[in-house]
């Protein structure tokens, strides 16, 4: 077990070692100048030199990542270019916000996708399934922002059943956290409804019903752990798209976590917020994933953690 | 346990023991776009108290569906019954409604299924999945439930049956599981037990465990048996009564003396006829004795394959799956010489190793030349002196190639012919193995399971090679097609002059087509010699478990001796110094090579 935690431990800060250097790679080849941003439309050439060699932005590529490296095995995540504080503070002050808006955001969608799923699978190939189905494919293909202003216009704006932004309370999470499961969810069912059909015909299904078993215990006992297996490989992996939705419905519903941050540095340029944001989202998808592996022996025990 | 002597398992029932179930005019039909098209049709039988009933068929004869029928757990909505009635005492199950049958289900009929592997909840312990088949009839708690669970694990003879309540099935071996349904199926005493061919995924010697089981548990507990099995073997040792199914309809019904005696129906004849049996074949003076020494096509000697366990951070290695041990035989030109043993014996790992698919020690060496060292041209062209036919034609067939192609294909691969000239080729070979030209555009899917083998068989003859390995070739096929494939098998053998390695579980198949056999336990060959020596005068001790436990098709023949029931899951894989007991074969006589022990 131990081997198993330090082969992972090293797996995963190679992962964040690969994402830290594409993420540069990507920001460096970039044609929009940080520079022109902080310094302004009027700045003169001189200032604009100035302040590219203040901040290290004259050096070559690999000075820069290898500077911007040695500082972050210090800890220490730079400084916003625009906003004159530590990117390391920046991400704290924001990160319990986004947490709680993502585990409210990956139970909603899990709740509505599995439920979605088991209710299609066992109605397969009547009304209630195509109406489930074809739920599910507006919802994935939906696009994020429309979705999410949809929901603010309906139940915030016309109903004024939720606030209409901000945080603080349960009734500001409501909102945005049902929009992530929204969107999240119709993956979720398509794939539920698909292994839980696998599994209603597995041999040992037939075995519980012979025992003379009711429908809920062998739908619940027998066939979910089974059916649910394959999902909980997803949970870890979905973590990076659902950061892509966290970014977007933040945003919208003016919720102040780290995809707010993001989405502000994109658009200024601010390369060591950007860096800052991608790395803490790298380490979530691989503490998810980890969280995902841990899991499965505990549902299957034929899964040994090697 | 007492031991008693050997009966029949219904003879102790009196004769005129009430009658539990009864199936009248019975048709079950499938709904297709062209309308209902019945699977089972008009068919009348009853079971009695402590009566085994065997229904025997090949497959696609309705036995399966029969069964399903019964329990009311016909696929919906699309197979259903059309027709007759199924009473069960003074209760007619066709006409209840589900919740009513759920609570018979379990309770008064009980089912165990064929694959022990898949049928048991691989998430739940053993000891939940038999309290809850106590629970969902009686009113009871869960630590009562469980302390009912433990003596029925008990009853079906599992060592250290607390240990196992806790247990998940994929720690158990495959016939552990088996007994664990029967504990599950049984614990509530059904009237009626269906055992839908129980045996049939399970090695000889631990089939001969769960059936004298079977048929103690049926002594003790006067449950009629409905027995399911296309092993007519399985159904000369176990039942009193048969009835024969073909397409959906019985085709006769007999006591088993009867039956076996004096089939009436001329199906029964035939399947009958089929059925390969130990011992019957004529040809007593022995081919490989007295043939003059023929070249070899392969030699094998002190041939090793090892597969390493691997764990740690690095990948240490932790240990050695022992597949194959200081295995040595020749295999000569125009025989066919078969490894018969139980699963995990290594037989297959012996094939792969072969024709180069995994890595040995030791030296293999094919038409002369040895294996190891050869490079790629080597290796292909040295492939083409060797080829292969599986167990599942179906798997071994590419669905998305017409057959034509399928069987040129190995000519494509080595360079041989022209596009028409391959045609010719294959037009041939379909021919020859009893396919006819105009079925070369179809697909795999559009013929039968023995038609399907042909094709591989024609397939692996293209490239006229030297020896053709038949891996469980004919295991999945039903009897009749079964006797057919190796009567041709033969036939080209003789034409061909071409060797088989035959590698099969099925004793009996192996006593009727081999030349030379050896008989494999854990990796390693315990005796081998030719068919006579090993069949007729077999000396080491596994070699004789393995040829008792077959079943015999012939109700006269029931033994009384039992196997020794064992938990040991014996397993092949030591610790990286550790290595199994080296066995040194010796010749007994006559080229009779025997494991000393």
């Amino acid at each position: 077990m131990a081997a198993y935690f330090l082969r992972r431990l090293i797996q995963s800060a190679l992962i964040l070692l690969g994402v830290s250097f594409i993420t540069y790679v990507l920001l460096f080849v970039l044609p929009a100048d940080p520079v022109r941003q902080i310094a302004g439309r009027a700045a003169t050439a001189q200032t604009v030199e100035n302040i590219r060699q203040q901040l290290g932005l004259d050096q070559p590529f690999l000075v820069q990542y290898g500077r911007y490296l040695a500082n972050l095995v210090q800890g220490d995540l730079g400084r916003s270019y625009l906003q004159k504080t530590e990117v390391g503070d920046l991400i704290t002050s924001r990160l319990p916000a986004t947490l709680l808006l993502m585990l409210a955001g990956i139970a909603a969608e899990l709740v509505l996708g599995l439920t979605m799923g088991i209710a299609a699978a066992l109605m397969r190939g009547r009304f209630g399934d195509q109406v489930l189905m074809m739920t599910s494919f507006v919802t994935v293909s939906a696009p994020q922002f429309v979705v999410s202003l949809l929901m603010l216009y309906i139940f915030a704006v016309k109903l004024g059943w939720f606030p209409i932004g901000g945080y603080g309370t349960a009734a500001h999470l409501v909102l945005p956290a049902v929009t992530l499961g929204i969107l999240g969810s119709g993956w979720y069912s398509r794939m539920m409804r698909s292994s839980m059909i696998e599994v209603l015909r597995a041999d040992y299904i037939r075995t519980a019903r012979a025992k003379g078993l009711g429908r809920a215990r062998v739908v619940l006992r027998h066939a979910l752990p089974n059916a649910v297996l394959p999902i909980i490989a997803m949970i870890g992996i979905d973590i990076g798209i659902f950061m892509g939705g966290i970014v977007v419905v933040e945003s919208v519903f003016g919720w102040p976590g780290i995809g707010q941050l993001a989405w502000q540095a994109i658009q200024r340029v601010d390369i060591p917020i950007i860096m800052g944001v991608t790395l803490v989202s790298a380490l979530a998808i691989v503490v998810g994933n980890l969280l995902a592996d841990l899991i499965a022996p505990f549902i299957d025990p034929r899964i040994r953690l090697r | 346990m007492t031991l008693v002597a050997p009966q029949p398992s219904g003879a102790n029932m009196a004769p005129d023991s009430p009658t539990v179930l009864t199936v009248d005019r019975l048709t079950v039909s499938v709904r297709t776009e062209t309308g209902l098209h019945p699977l089972v049709s008009d068919l009348s039988f009853n079971v009695k108290r402590g009566e085994t009933l065997a229904i025997a068929g090949e497959s696609g004869s309705g036995k399966s569906i029969t069964s399903l029928a019964i329990m009311g757990l016909l696929p919906p909505p699309a197979v259903r019954v059309t027709a007759g009635r199924i009473a069960l005492g003074t209760n007619d199950l066709t006409a209840m409604p589900e919740d009513a049958m759920r609570r018979i289900r379990g309770d008064r009929i009980a089912m165990i299924f064929q694959e022990p592997m898949s049928s048991l909840n691989p998430v739940l312990t053993i000891g939940t999945q038999l309290a809850e088949a106590i629970r969902a009839h009686q009113d009871v708690s869960w630590a009562k439930a469980r302390t009912r669970a433990i003596a029925a694990l008990a009853s079906v003879r599992l060592s250290d049956p607390e240990r196992r309540m806790a247990q998940f099935p994929h720690e158990l071996s495959g016939g552990m599981r088996q007994r664990v349904m029967i504990a599950m199926a049984l614990v509530l005493r059904p009237e009626v037990l269906i055992a839908d061919e129980p045996t049939t995924a399970l090695d000889v010697t631990v089939q001969r465990e769960v059936l004298d089981l079977l048929r103690d548990l049926q002594r003790e507990s006067g449950t009629a048996i409905i027995l399911i099995t296309h092993d007519m073997g399985v159904v000369a040792e176990m039942a009193d009564r048969v009835i024969v199914m073909k397409s959906g309809r019985m085709v006769e019904e007999a006591p088993v003396a009867r039956l076996f005696k004096a089939p009436s129906a001329p199906y029964t004849r035939d399947l009958l006829a089929a059925v390969p049996r130990m011992g019957t074949r004529t040809d007593s003076a022995d081919p490989a004795a007295t043939r003059t020494p023929a070249p070899h096509v392969a030699q094998l000697s002190d041939v090793v394959v090892r597969f390493p366990l691997k764990s740690g951070v690095l990948g240490r290695i932790s240990g050695h799956v022992h597949a194959v041990e200081h295995v040595s035989f020749d295999i000569l030109k125009g025989e066919t010489f078969s490894l018969v043993g139980e699963s995990g014996c290594g037989k297959s790992t012996i094939a792969k190793a072969i024709v180069g698919l995994v890595p040995h020690a030791g030296r293999i060496k094919v038409a002369d030349q040895e294996l190891k060292g050869l490079d790629t041209a080597g290796q292909k062209a040295l492939r083409r002196r060797v080829q292969m036919v599986f167990q599942d034609p179906m798997a071994a067939l590419n669905p998305r190639m017409r057959v034509g192609d399928l069987i040129a294909e190995p000519l494509l691969i080595h360079g041989f012919g022209t596009p028409e000239s391959r045609r010719v080729e294959a037009t041939n070979l379909m021919l020859r193995v009893g396919l006819s030209k105009d079925q070369m555009d179809r697909y795999p899917h559009e013929f039968s399971g023995g038609q399907r083998q042909r094709i591989c068989i024609a397939r692996a003859l293209a490239l006229k090679p030297d020896l053709i390995i038949a891996d469980e070739s004919v295991s999945a096929l039903d009897v009749s097609v079964q006797a057919r494939v190796l009567a041709l098998m033969r036939e080209l053998q003789q034409e061909m002059g071409m060797a088989y390695l035959f590698i099969s579980h099925d004793m009996a198949v192996v006593d009727t087509i081999s030349d030379r056999v050896a008989v494999m336990y854990l990796g390693q060959i315990v005796e081998m010699g030719t068919r006579a020596q090993v069949f007729g005068n077999p000396q080491h001790a596994y070699t004789r478990r393995l040829i008792d436990a077959v079943p015999v098709p012939d109700p006269t023949h029931r033994r009384g001796q039992r196997l020794q029931v064992s938990d040991e899951i014996s397993s092949p894989i030591y610790a990286p110094n550790q290595h199994p007991k080296r066995v040194t074969l010796h010749d007994i006589g006559a080229g009779h090579m025997l494991a000393e022990d």
